[in-house]
């Protein structure tokens, strides 16, 4: 890629990263939540990549690590639900309006649901580059 | 209005022969579901489906430069179209008798997504409601749509590794 590309993604990841991260951190008071934020989370890995080529990303994140960060995620969700299926009734986290740490289990449940969906996109798409870098050989 | 611009870049999306050309009206229906869903008063949702269109236009791109597949007509070709439209009547003959049951638009139906609307905050203490129904009134059937999705992608990751290394072993050979 050439020299403005990489300049640009130089200043423009970390920035999708914290926006991401922020869409996560503020799902119970404004739109956004996991989902969304998980997958703003892998574009501005994907970015990386597709600026940098696979090399560069790879050491920070290769397959196998990824697969266990998406497993792991989709393990915590799994147990913070059943956890209040098992007759918490207390809600884990305060009940203030419009606080940054309240509204019981919402925030817990987005952060294990942003990493499980973030990891696992960003899976899905370096399987992908693999497989086309495998075949033009 | 969006729905007419949606409706004209779906068919350019299918009639046009290139396809990346495709893949761009692709992600021109989906800002124009997205436009939609803002005009509708659901920013959640509008979040939601910018993002992940972004994110399959990156991957349909990558995953289509250099490769234009032909339409399949040989082989179960005849087969496969015939079940696929006796699927589809099924499909809609069983959704018109489930649709006929259900009561009237504003019976009380709405009973319970007023106790929502009215109790959402004090309940869970989150202001965003939407978040307080996908998360804390209805998170189970967040749940299933998690499991589902993680079956998705260790699905597409066991398919791919495979495909890989036959075509690796096909040129080491």
């Amino acid at each position: 890629m050439s020299l403005i590309v990489k300049t640009i993604t130089r200043l423009t990841v970390g920035l999708i990263l914290i926006y991401g991260i922020y869409v996560v951190l503020q799902g119970h008071i404004s739109p956004g939540g996991g989902f969304p934020g998980g997958i703003i989370i892998a574009l501005s890995f994907i970015h990386l990549l597709l600026a940098f080529g696979k090399d560069a990303v790879l050491r920070k994140l290769n397959q196998a690590k990824g697969v266990f960060l998406a497993s792991l995620g989709a393990a915590v969700f799994l147990g913070i639900v059943l956890g209040g299926f098992m007759g918490r009734q207390k809600p884990l986290l305060s009940q203030d309006h419009f606080a940054l740490f309240s509204a019981g289990r919402i925030l817990l449940c987005d952060i294990a649901i942003s990493v499980m969906v973030g990891t696992g996109f960003f899976v899905i798409f370096l399987a992908l580059v693999l497989l086309n870098q495998g075949e033009e050989d | 209005m969006i729905l007419l611009f949606m409706i004209c870049a779906s068919i350019v999306a299918v009639e046009s022969r290139d396809l990346i050309s495709s893949v761009i009206a692709l992600s021109a229906v989906g800002l124009g579901l997205s436009l939609g869903f803002l005009i509708l008063k659901a920013p959640n949702l509008a979040i939601t489906q910018l993002v992940v269109e972004i994110l399959c236009v990156i991957i349909l791109i990558r995953a289509t430069i250099n490769k234009d597949l032909p339409l399949v007509t040989d082989g179960r070709w005849l087969f496969n179209t015939i079940a696929t439209y006796l699927f589809i009547l099924c499909f809609l003959f069983f959704a018109y008798r489930a649709l006929k049951e259900l009561p009237n638009f504003g019976a009380p139906l709405m009973r319970v997504s007023q106790e929502f609307i009215t109790n959402g905050m004090q309940k869970t203490g989150s202001s965003n409601i939407v978040t307080a129904i996908t998360l804390n009134f209805r998170s189970y059937d967040v749940l299933g749509e998690a499991a589902v999705f993680f079956a998705g992608i260790i699905g597409v990751l066991v398919i791919i590794r495979k495909t890989g290394k036959i075509h690796n072993s096909e040129n080491e050979e």
